[in-house]
């Protein structure tokens, strides 16, 4: 595989790389629901001062609704029911205003991850190659999954506690401020202690979470292999040695994540319990304030009540700051996905239907024709090109990366309807040909003509829809039989299909399938074999019709039935066509117009099967292995 | 079940047990805090009492003070219990596995026993810390301060029994409508990770057949549900804060007014319906901690099962307590073998084999894909117990040998190659632990594998990514070779091991493999012999100089002959013979 990346990237950074960058772009991306969020920040203020309002309340009703009235013989009450119903409202408005906002980031947090899935999916399809190539797939589905889900938890819970929390706290020292400013005093002290502690703890528990992730990525990436790997471990006698390096990363886990929630759970308990002894202490100090200057119990109870629901919220906005940070991160690395350059397509020339004038000129039409012809505009018209398959590579030099070059100055014809066939050893570079065809990757130096068009200028839809692939790998689709083959045209119907199937020798065995036609295939066609996978990919193929035919024949093992209708169903499909063919079978390249034997980048040798093995070189030796060389 | 999977946390018992007792601590003592105050209020204030008031102000710091020594050092306990029980619970997992017979593992793929290991874990970890903390004191705390608001005014705490069902009510309400719908979700969420999955195995397809916009709409599409199934489930949760908000102002002022009236009646005083609005909020947040355990409790049952199913399995390969630990020979006998994935019920996937393989001789095995070839070598070495008949190594029952002893003696090549991150030569020394640098290099030399490794900027030590995705397939087979061949087998099977090899480099691998000198030329000790080796092929070419060629067709040994007599008797062997090479063989003459 050209380039692939070793790094499994387990130890996923957590931190984000510029907190202020990400977090701005966040709120761009969250523009669309720029007065939804403006709502939701105006309810979470009223349902915040409702909390307040009601607990300020509390002053005045002692004060001035219940004690003056103690030891009357028939109390006024109407007055106090009415300072309870003016409670009740404030309180009845704080949670309509909490339901409205909680509602509310329902919509705005799901719409957008809604909107993040696509981008990033239709993003990833504008990419090159290159970057499926040099990503692992853990890597690529760890940002639709684990970053998405953080993005999730913080939109749709941290973000709002956190704003809420801080609102809280503002409001709750302002009204305390209010109540009693020498006790307000107390509350600064003990915030500046509470501000102390958080930040002691904070950075320890800090220290034991990085070591943590560490810890489990190096675990959890030695889990996969060896699980992954279990049958060799046991073929080799290697569970002991399996066992012992286990638990060493396993102590390692416990001894970091052993620290890290001890710190973490010890947040909520100090801060609790720090709260009460601000209780105990504003109680005290209260209590003299009311015996030696008159302070009124109203404000004493209210100032109490405060001093409980001032310590929450600053616990709850510490509590999330990891979560946040985490979330930041997964959003740091969405939008690296989304930033990436997309495939480059400056090409001009389109594929389009065409069909001769009684002159014999092409012409173009809107008919599906099967002919076809290469669009090429100039000025305000254009010139139109018959698409029959030519194909010449000048010169050509790539390697996938700087300096690294894979293919040195190939240079091949291929006129229309001809059979190239491609062998040599593995890694020479022969998928590497068939990888710059259709342009999933650019050359270096030289150039690929297409019926005398210069592939960089042909569009690279166009291109590609003027191609047929079927690769070693067959990838299907979930979804029923008819519709994986009918992926080769999304136009073709079902006439269309079944011949197609029938061309590839697929029919018989799908008709045998529980449905048919229909039958569901789940999972990249786990429930077919390899052979029928391959007829499946050639009667793909098949109903695509293309004038071009690029095949990569497989080498794993299948039966020789199937074998045999494999090779019938390949030679039917290249018929016509002109192919490129990396070929394993004896009869593919028997059949060929031109053989090339690639070595190390190179062509060392071309001609025909007769030709080669009477040479007695490179070719000779690839197909004889069976006798001693001397 | 989760008897058993506590015995897990045996290690940390003492942390287990003192954590919520230290919980219980701390709950008592916060609990009396409101108390404490509402006499301050009550008796200190009301007869300006400084000193009384001080006393009770110092009394109620130390409380704090402690209770928060109590609840620091239950965090501590909590997080030692439940990480030393994820510990203990990825151990025992983990050896489990690694005592797994192939026929266990198949049972669970991969991707399922590495979530299991990983994210069940993880939720076991976290419910066995809730467990500890919260099992103890939310309820602890319901109880007590209900009783504390009781006895500071049982007339006004008839509003707690009047808003705990109501709030409890509508949290199970909640929670039972909610979780269909999460399912429900989930299972959209599952749809839309295979797209993606597919997507990214698949881009070439895509592609090649320019299908980005229908891919696009797919996604579209399923990305909907998704929204659509989230949002409806999310709806309906929304509701608990509400709800719990209602029940707690509700709360508050029914305990004023009625409390009010008490006061002005003269049958409470104000302190204590200070202290009585304070537990309020202690006794509803522990109620709601209590609905929050239930959840989690039901959300970690499924991870909990699947990490039992695990543990419970029954291993099916188990060696005999007194078992031979020399293996004498390389010779192979098999007596009327039949063999099914399913034990005695199943579809026989191997029928009547009976064949005896002399120690030394190279045995070629050739047939289609479900001939059975790969399943009848993975019974030599015991990676699978017959269903019927016997195998025999060396003279003795495979059943009979050490497990260990048996897999030394026999050496599999399998067709899927695994290499492991690390260098080469770690990997090659899986072979042989004590192997020596010249020894490793012989084996590569033997394998082909040496020139490309010297060709590599760190050789022997080059670093393999996972997986071994640095090195190409016919690479990876070659080092996969070297490093059977160190274990000194007796026997070596390949599986179709040399299918990404070049012709040439393959007939060299299997001249040497041929060769007395094999070992002696590794392990200069050792006296020659030949090694017997099996090898199964797809070419004709890498088969056909074999002493004898077993031809497998649908379970059952079709033939068994040399070269020639097979060509000349055998009608599968023909047919393959001739697809494969009679062009090129017609050409050889000239």
């Amino acid at each position: 595989m050209p380039g692939p990346n070793p790094n499994r990237g387990h130890n996923v950074p957590f931190r984000p790389k510029n907190v202020g960058k990400t977090v701005k772009r966040i709120l761009e991306y969250m523009k669309p629901y720029k007065i939804q969020l403006i709502l939701v920040m105006i309810l979470v203020i009223v349902s915040s001062f409702a909390s307040i309002a009601g607990t300020y309340f509390l002053k005045p009703l002692f004060n001035n609704y219940i004690i003056p009235l103690i030891g009357m013989q028939n109390p006024d009450l109407s007055d106090f029911l009415r300072i309870i119903g003016i409670m009740a409202v404030i309180y009845a408005a704080g949670i309509l205003a909490s339901y409205g906002y909680n509602r509310l980031m329902i919509n705005i947090s799901v719409g957008t991850l809604y909107r993040m899935r696509t981008d990033m999916f239709r993003h990833m399809q504008t990419l090159p190659i290159k970057y499926f190539d040099t990503h692992t797939h853990g890597e690529l589905m760890s940002r639709y999954t684990n970053d998405i889900d953080a993005m999730r938890n913080m939109l749709s819970q941290s973000f709002v506690h956190l704003f809420s929390s801080g609102i809280t706290v503002i409001g709750v020292f302002v009204a305390m401020l209010v109540l009693s400013p020498v006790l307000t005093i107390v509350v600064v002290a003990m915030l500046f202690l509470m501000i102390f502690v958080i930040k002691k703890l904070g950075a320890q528990s800090g220290k034991y979470f990085r070591e943590q992730q560490t810890a489990i990525g190096s675990l959890n990436g030695y889990i996969e292999e060896m699980i992954e790997g279990q049958k060799v471990v046991k073929v080799f006698n290697h569970e002991a040695k399996a066992k012992e390096q286990f638990d060493a990363l396993n102590e390692k886990l416990f001894e970091a994540s052993k620290g890290a929630h001890s710190f973490a759970g010890m947040l909520r308990p100090i801060m609790g319990n720090l709260s009460y002894i601000h209780y105990s202490i504003t109680a005290i100090v209260g209590a003299i304030l009311a015996i030696t200057t008159g302070f009124d119990l109203g404000s004493l109870a209210s100032f109490l009540q405060y001093t409980r629901s001032f310590s929450q919220p600053i616990t709850q906005m510490s509590e999330q700051f990891n979560t946040i940070l985490m979330a930041l991160a997964g959003a740091e690395r969405i939008f690296e996905l989304l930033d990436e350059k997309p495939e480059v397509d400056d090409g001009v020339v389109t594929l389009v239907n065409a069909e001769f004038d009684s002159s014999g000129r092409l012409r173009e039409t809107d008919r599906r024709t099967g002919i076809w012809a290469w669009r090429i505009p100039e000025g305000s018209s254009a010139k139109y090109v018959h698409l029959k398959g030519d194909i010449r590579f000048s010169n050509v030099v790539f390697g996938y990366e700087e300096g690294k070059t894979v293919l040195k100055n190939i240079t091949l014809y291929a006129k229309p309807g001809q059979k190239i066939a491609f062998v040599g050893s593995t890694g020479a570079g022969k998928t590497t040909v068939t990888n710059l065809i259709n342009r999933f990757y650019d050359i270096n130096e030289g150039e690929i003509l297409y019926d005398g068009i210069n592939i960089k200028n042909i569009k690279k839809a166009d291109l590609r829809r003027s191609l047929s692939m079927v690769l070693q790998d067959t990838h299907l689709f979930t979804g029923t039989v008819m519709e994986n083959i009918r992926y080769g045209r999304l136009d073709a119907t079902d006439e269309e299909v079944i011949e197609a199937a029938k061309l590839a020798n697929a029919d018989s065995f799908i008709r045998h399938l529980p449905d048919g036609y229909n039958t569901m295939i789940t999972a990249d066609g786990m429930n077919l074999s390899q052979g029928q996978r391959q007829l499946l990919a050639i009667a793909r193929a098949a109903v695509a019709n293309p004038p071009v035919l690029i095949l990569d024949e497989a080498t794993s093992s299948i039966d020789t039935r199937t074998e045999a209708l494999i090779e019938k169903g390949m030679n039917r499909l290249m018929e016509g066509r002109t192919v490129f063919v990396i070929a394993h079978r004896l009869s593919t390249v028997r059949n060929a117009n031109a053989i090339m034997v690639i070595e190390n980048g190179e062509i060392i040798e071309r001609g025909s099967h007769d030709e080669l093995i009477a040479l007695g070189g490179r070719y000779y030796q690839l197909y004889t292995g069976m006798f001693e060389l001397s | 079940m989760i008897r058993k999977l506590l015995r897990y946390a045996r290690k940390y018992w003492v942390y287990a047990v003192l954590a919520p007792l230290s919980i219980a601590a701390e709950v008592i003592l916060e609990v009396n805090i409101p108390r404490i105050m509402a006499n301050i209020v009550d008796i200190g204030i009301a007869a300006k009492d400084l000193g009384y008031i001080t006393q009770m102000g110092i009394l109620m710091i130390f409380m704090a003070i402690l209770s928060l020594f109590f609840g620091a050092l239950a965090a501590r306990l909590a997080s030692v219990a439940s990480t030393g029980f994820a510990k203990e619970l990825r151990r025992g997992l983990f050896y489990k596995i690694q005592d797994f017979s192939f026929a266990n593992i198949d049972k669970f793929s991969t991707a399922s026993l590495i979530t299991r290991l990983t994210a069940d874990v993880n939720n076991a970890q976290m419910t066995f810390m809730m467990m500890i903390r919260m099992m103890v004191r939310a309820p602890m705390m319901l109880v007590m301060a209900t009783a504390m608001a009781v006895t500071l005014n049982a007339r006004l705490s008839v509003t707690f029994f009047v808003a705990i069902p109501i709030l409890a009510a509508a949290m199970i309400i909640i929670t039972k409508a909610a979780y269909p719908k999460f399912r429900e979700m989930l299972k959209k969420y599952d749809k839309l990770n295979a797209v993606i999955q597919e997507n990214l195995i698949g881009i070439r397809v895509v592609k090649a057949f320019v299908r980005g916009d229908y891919e696009n709409e797919k996604f579209a599409d399923i990305a909907n549900q998704v929204r659509e199934a989230q949002i409806r489930a999310e709806k309906i949760v929304v509701w608990n804060m509400p709800i719990m908000q209602f029940v707690m102002y509700g709360c508050m002022l029914a305990v004023a007014w009625f409390g009010g009236n008490l006061i002005i009646s003269g049958n409470m005083q104000s302190g204590q319906l200070m202290g009585f609005i304070s537990y309020i909020s202690q006794i509803l947040i522990s109620l709601m901690m209590i609905g929050m355990i239930f959840v989690m409790f039901v959300i970690s049952r499924v991870s909990l099962a699947r990490i039992n199913e695990v543990l419970e399995e029954k291993i099916d390969i188990v060696e005999k307590k007194d078992n031979i630990t020399e293996v004498k020979d390389g010779s192979i006998v098999f007596n009327d073998v039949s063999f099914s994935y399913a034990g005695k019920k199943g579809n026989p996937v191997l029928e009547d084999i009976n064949l005896s393989i002399k120690p030394g001789e190279t045995i070629g095995i050739i047939g289609g894909t479900g001939s059975g070839k790969t399943t009848l070598v993975q019974l030599i070495p015991r990676l699978y117990d017959v269903t019927g008949g016997s195998i025999l190594v060396g003279g003795v029952d495979v059943r009979d040998y050490s497990l260990s002893s048996l897999r030394d003696a026999v050496a599999m090549v399998l067709q899927k190659n695994v290499l492991f991150s690390g260098t080469i030569k770690d990997n090659l020394r899986w072979g042989n632990e004590n192997a020596t640098d010249e020894e490793i290099i012989e084996a590569c030399k033997i394998a082909q594998a040496h020139d490309f490794i010297m060709s590599f900027p760190d050789g022997y030590n080059t670093v393999l990514g996972q997986g071994g995705v640095n090195v190409s397939g016919g690479q990876r087979q070659r080092l996969c070779i070297a490093r059977a061949l160190l274990k000194k087998p007796k026997i070596i099977i390949l599986d179709d091991s040399t299918s990404a090899v070049d012709t040439s480099t393959d007939s060299k691998i299997r001249a040497a493999l041929r060769s007395e000198d094999l070992f002696s030329r590794i392990y200069k000790d050792l006296k020659k012999e030949k090694i017997t080796t099996i090898i199964i092929a797809q070419r004709i070419a890498s088969v056909m100089d074999a002493d004898r060629i077993i031809v497998m067709d649908d379970g059952r040994i079709n033939a068994v002959g040399t070269h020639e007599e097979l060509l000349n008797s055998n009608a599968i062997y023909r047919e393959v013979y001739e697809s494969q090479l009679k062009g090129v063989a017609e050409h050889a003459g000239t």
